[in-house]
């Protein structure tokens, strides 16, 4: 049970890390001038709320499984993937809004936390990986 | 950096009005004294003058180009040194130099026909001239008369496109400019001594000897640069200058000042550029620059040429301050590349001599306009397009705005900007869309109605957009119809969104612009809104909410226009409230400008009603550039961090304007991301690539050089209290949408006390009690008080939203002369006019009232004073008012007789109603848009729109200026 719980948080992770690289390679390529903001935006915003299930899902399950330590690690990231998704205001088209990107430094702050998602991903892929053989072995 | 922290410090100090910018010089071996003018202090003046090294004829332009192999630290070096009669010729041709930017533009940039005639007479004219007939067709003279290019830097072309080829025809290439006999120099004689040369320009740098003693004097007068005498705020009653406030003068060396950029097109917040971005920080004055770019200027060189000479790694165009560092190779001022000069670029069609690609009009001017080839065009040119898009809901009807539009089009018909080409195209809308076929060929305009709002098409898409030339007759019939067309209209409900829509799809296949006029909120559709402000919180000193938009829809459907080039304008005509914030999207993203005239009503609001009318005419028959994108370049170091304006910014330094108009103006943040040590300037350039209505693809270049600090009093000294001003005011309403307004509030009282706080501890070296401020940023606090008050930001005083939300986009896409006015209206007194003083333009007399501080104590009953807010002017009259000025300029017997609802002056035939009448006229003159006269006396109704501009006065709700210099004191000193 306990190893099911870490696989299926293992590959959740995964997933997690890929869209943070990918959320780090289209911000870059926007950077770069590779492709304009509007596409840049629309390509992000549609991954915004896949990151956040994922980001809960993991929440969630830590929960459940009563792991209270992966559960606080990973409660400030879901916590903040949720504010930042309700504090849109009304009149942007989303998280990312290609008439702000360009703006007081967004893009800067965007890819910082893209950044930092990565690192905590993988610092928990590390940790689902460890947990898991864990488990795996005391069974 | 030793240069720059010694010599040129004074230059920046004594920041000499335009107007006086080139005194007649001093005698040649006068000592210069402390506190004589600007040129007394210059270091080259006293040196001896080795004649022969310096090159001749088209003077006053060259004197300046750096040695061989210099650097770009080279500029830094003080000019070389000259001759005092040269000097004397210097100064007479700089003379004129405030001129083109000055003058009315009335002349607008020369047409493409009359570029071409030019071209073929230079080109016969110099046909004598044998060797570089190639370089001649590919790099055409610019349009218009050799002074059109010459009058920018100085006057300094000499040969004119007439007699330069038949003057000095035998002569080779290399020497053709230095033998001739410069006609508009005094001094021939000089010529004699020069040696010959290609490389004339090239001119070793000043001995240290006269180094050292032009330094030395320079060290005395170093001590206290006007701009940063120390002023007791508390104490100076009057700090207003008399006219208008003058923008700072970079403390660059002669030469490059001279060529630099003119402030009224390209402006930055400090005019002393800190070396890092901890100097900045610890400063806490914002850094950034406010464009004006397509502003109708009088003098504006136009280079036709298939080459543009670029930057190859940064795309930089060449521009005055670029390095050579010999003939074939010039040095990029932006990011230090060391590029090729192209063989055309060596032919210099001004003079028509080769072997000086430094004095290309490309190289000496600082403005100037490109006609791009080909490869600027990603598509051929598209032409002019122009949709309008009419509310005829039964609210609009009542408004009677119809008759107006429809007349203004009816009579602008003809002065449309566009060529053969332009098509036109109508569409009205309530609850329904209707469509207007006007095909070459009908009897009479088809109506045709969509009524299906969910899925907008057009039923007949090509004939919705006709040409105007071969349709002219209907349209005219059609506009002629059209207000009559609804009069009995009972629909209420406005379909904005899907009209919107619907102009979209007939308007993206060419790109245009679409001109939308709305009465009301929409309510039907996509884009619906509804009502969101509450009208008992108008006055309340809480939050005001719903400065933000309240749907994406208009966003994302500017951005669907803004790809396919179409910007949309909007004309708000509204009594009601009708959501500014949401609305405006639409323009602000597609690059279109917002108009607004609340209670609009043709019978009831006769001012409002004039003022729309001449407006429009301003409206439709000004310059229009199509398709644009402009690009903003500075010198690596530098990065733009924060855009404010209409458009989109497409990629970090690209903003794309489907369409530019003269009257819109830019702001952008910037930061230092790299440390800028060792260098002595740094450049900024706009380049905005623009189709012009006649189909032709257009470069307009600004190039801007400041000089680099890295002491805290030089960055002070370089401040320019206006541009910070307008900066703060676009950031403030960033703030105010997306945190509060009262954040806003709190950031702009924040700014002038950090920034004199910071003043007061790194350079102020003697501390005494008080409020002090450097003389450049005396009026920072009276302008931030006035930003306080002004309608976007006030509190406490009954303000409706969509003024405020207007007033809002206006501090955003404003120019900077407009928006100063809007935040610190002018006032003067009127009744005691005279011609001392008084400017003179075209004979005619135009007296200059003093500039009046913005306070009731200034008024006196027996006086009449205007009052300038820009868009407004309020003519106050004083109960006991002079009996001459009622009599002869408002024509009335008494006091009792003044009107209370006129907005004219009658045309006496007495001097103080002309004087008036000039000045007044002069003012509407200045702007782009009609500026109303309201007359008001006690009982008028205007009379509190009037007295809140009152600026330094105490209201209920807000300090007087006095209250608030103590406030900012109390603040500095903890």
């Amino acid at each position: 049970m306990e190893a099911a719980v870490f696989i299926l948080s293992l590959v959740d992770c995964c997933a997690l890390i890929f869209l943070s690289v990918y959320f780090i390679i289209t911000l870059s390529d926007l950077e770069c001038d590779y492709i304009n903001a509007r596409a840049c935006c629309s390509k992000l915003n549609k991954w915004v709320i896949p990151e956040l299930i994922g980001q809960s899902l993991a929440t969630v399950l830590m929960l459940v499984s009563m792991h209270w330590f992966i559960f606080l690690l990973n409660l400030p990231v879901a916590s903040w993937n949720v504010y930042r998704y309700v504090k849109v205001p009304m009149g942007n088209m989303g998280v990312f809004d290609p008439t702000e990107i360009h703006n007081r430094g967004q893009l800067k702050s965007h890819m910082k936390e893209a950044m930092i998602k990565l690192g905590f991903h993988l610092l928990c892929f590390f940790i689902y990986l460890y947990s898991m053989i864990l488990a795996l072995i005391n069974d | 950096m030793f240069f720059f922290s010694g010599p040129f410090q004074i230059p920046a100090a004594h920041h000499p009005p335009p107007q006086q910018g080139f005194p007649t010089m001093p005698q040649p071996k006068a000592p210069p004294l402390p506190g004589q003018d600007y040129y007394n202090s210059r270091p080259y003046q006293p040196a001896p003058p080795p004649v022969s090294q310096y090159h001749g004829p088209p003077g006053p332009s060259t004197p300046s180009r750096p040695p061989e192999g210099a650097a770009l630290h080279n500029h830094s070096m003080p000019p070389p040194p000259h001759t005092p009669p040269l000097s004397n010729s210097y100064s007479q041709h700089l003379q004129p130099r405030p001129g083109p930017y000055t003058q009315p533009p009335n002349q607008l940039t020369p047409t493409p026909s009359q570029g071409l005639v030019q071209t073929s007479v230079a080109y016969n004219s110099a046909a004598m001239t044998p060797p570089f007939p190639k370089a001649l067709q590919s790099s055409a003279p610019p349009p218009g008369p050799a002074a059109n290019l010459a009058m920018p830097v100085g006057g300094s072309y000499p040969p004119q496109p007439g007699h330069a080829g038949t003057s000095y025809p035998s002569l080779p290439p290399g020497y053709q400019s230095m033998q001739a006999p410069p006609s508009t120099l005094p001094t021939p004689p000089l010529t004699q001594h020069y040696p010959p040369q290609p490389q004339q320009y090239h001119q070793p740098p000043a001995g240290p000897a006269q180094l050292s003693s032009a330094l030395s004097t320079l060290s005395l007068q170093s001590q206290t640069p006007e701009a940063l005498l120390v002023l007791n705020l508390l104490q100076e009653r009057n700090l207003l200058p008399a006219g208008p406030v003058p923008a700072p003068t970079p403390c660059l060396p002669q030469d490059l000042q001279k060529l630099n950029c003119s402030p009224e097109v390209f402006r930055s917040t400090l005019t002393s550029i800190p070396q890092t971005q901890s100097l900045l920080n610890k400063a806490k004055l914002p850094l950034g620059l406010l464009l004006h770019p397509f502003k109708d200027l009088s003098q504006l060189p136009v280079v036709t040429s298939s080459t543009i000479v670029r930057c190859r790694s940064c795309r930089t165009y060449i521009n005055p301050f670029v390095s050579f560092l010999d003939q074939r190779r010039w040095k990029c001022n932006l990011c230090y590349r060391v590029n090729d000069v192209p063989e055309e670029f060596m032919y210099n069609p001004v003079s028509r001599s080769y072997g000086e690609p430094h004095k290309r009009p490309e190289v000496q001017n600082a403005t100037i306009e490109f006609i791009a080839p080909s490869e600027y065009m990603l598509r051929p040119p598209q032409p002019a397009v122009y949709l309008f898009l009419l509310d005829v809901s039964h609210n609009a009807v009542e408004t009677g705005y119809l008759d107006v539009v429809c007349q203004s089009l009816l009579e602008n018909l003809n002065s449309l900007p566009g060529d053969t080409r332009t098509k036109i195209g109508l569409i009205t809308f309530d609850s329904m869309i209707h469509f207007y076929n006007l095909q070459d060929g009908l009897s009479q305009p088809q109506m045709l109605i969509v009524s299906d709002l969910e899925d907008i098409f057009l039923p007949t898409p090509d004939s919705l957009l006709v040409n105007l030339s071969e349709s002219k007759e209907l349209v005219r019939d059609l506009l002629k119809s059209l207000p009559q067309m609804f009069t009995k209209t009972m629909e209420t409900h406005s379909a904005l969104g899907p009209a919107l829509q619907a102009a979209f799809k007939l308007m993206s296949p060419t790109g245009g612009r679409v001109t939308v006029f709305q009465t009301q909120l929409p309510t039907l559709g996509v884009g619906a809104l509804k009502s969101r402000e509450d009208p008992n919180q108008r006055a309340s000193a809480k939050d005001v909410q719903h400065l933000s938009p309240a749907t994406d829809f208009y966003k994302k459907l500017a951005l669907d226009c803004s790809g396919q080039q179409v910007a949309v304008d909007l004309f708000m005509l509204s009594a009601q409230y009708c959501d500014l914030a949401t609305l405006g999207c639409i323009s602000r993203y597609s690059a279109g400008s917002v108009y607004f005239y609340p209670s609009y009503h043709t019978e009831h609001n006769p001012a409002q009603t004039e003022r729309f009318q001449k407006d429009l005419k301003r409206y439709l028959t000004r310059k229009i550039g199509f398709e644009a994108v402009m690009r903003i370049r500075c010198t690596k170091g530098l990065s733009i961090h924060t855009f404010h304006g209409n458009f989109f910014v497409r990629s970090t330094d690209l903003l794309s304007l489907p369409n530019v108009n003269p009257d819109a103006g830019f702001a952008v943040q910037m930061s230092i991301e790299e440390n800028l040590v060792d260098m002595q300037v740094v450049s900024f350039q706009a380049a905005l690539l623009y189709t012009s209505s006649k189909g032709e693809r257009r470069i307009r270049v600004h190039t801007m050089c400041l000089p680099v600090v890295n002491s805290m009093s030089d960055i002070f000294a370089g401040a320019d209290v206006q541009a910070i001003t307008c900066l703060l005011a676009s950031m403030a309403v960033d703030r105010s949408v997306t945190a509060s307004l009262s954040d806003a509030r709190d950031a702009v009282t924040n700014a002038a006390i950090d920034s004199l706080v910071s003043y007061r501890s790194s350079v102020l070296t003697i501390q005494q009690p008080g409020l002090l401020a450097p003389a450049c940023l005396c009026l920072f606090p009276l302008y931030i008080l006035a930003l306080l008050k002004q309608r976007a930001f006030r509190t406490g005083t009954s303000t409706r939203l969509d003024d405020r939300v207007f007033a809002m986009y206006q501090l955003k896409y404003q120019p900077l002369s407009y928006l100063m006015l809007m935040i610190h209206p002018a006032l003067y007194r009127l009744d005691d006019l005279t011609d001392e003083g008084a400017l003179n333009i075209n004979d005619r007399t135009i007296p200059q009232p003093r500039a009046l501080q913005l306070s009731v104590e200034k008024l006196s009953r027996d006086g009449a004073f205007l009052m300038d807010t820009g868009s407004d002017l309020y003519l106050w009259v004083g109960k006991s008012c002079n009996p001459t000025f009622l009599n002869q300029v408002l024509g009335v017997q008494n006091y009792a007789n003044v009107p209370l609802n006129q907005n004219q002056l009658p045309e006496l035939d007495t001097a103080e109603s002309a004087r008036t009448r000039a000045f007044i006229g002069w003012i509407r003159e200045q702007r782009p848009f009609y500026p109303v006269l309201h007359l008001i006396r006690d009982e008028s109704p205007m009379k509190s729109s009037f007295m809140q501009n009152m600026i330094e006065d105490r209201t209920e709700s807000a300090l007087s200026y006095y209250e608030f210099l103590l406030h900012v004191q109390q603040q500095v000193s903890k």
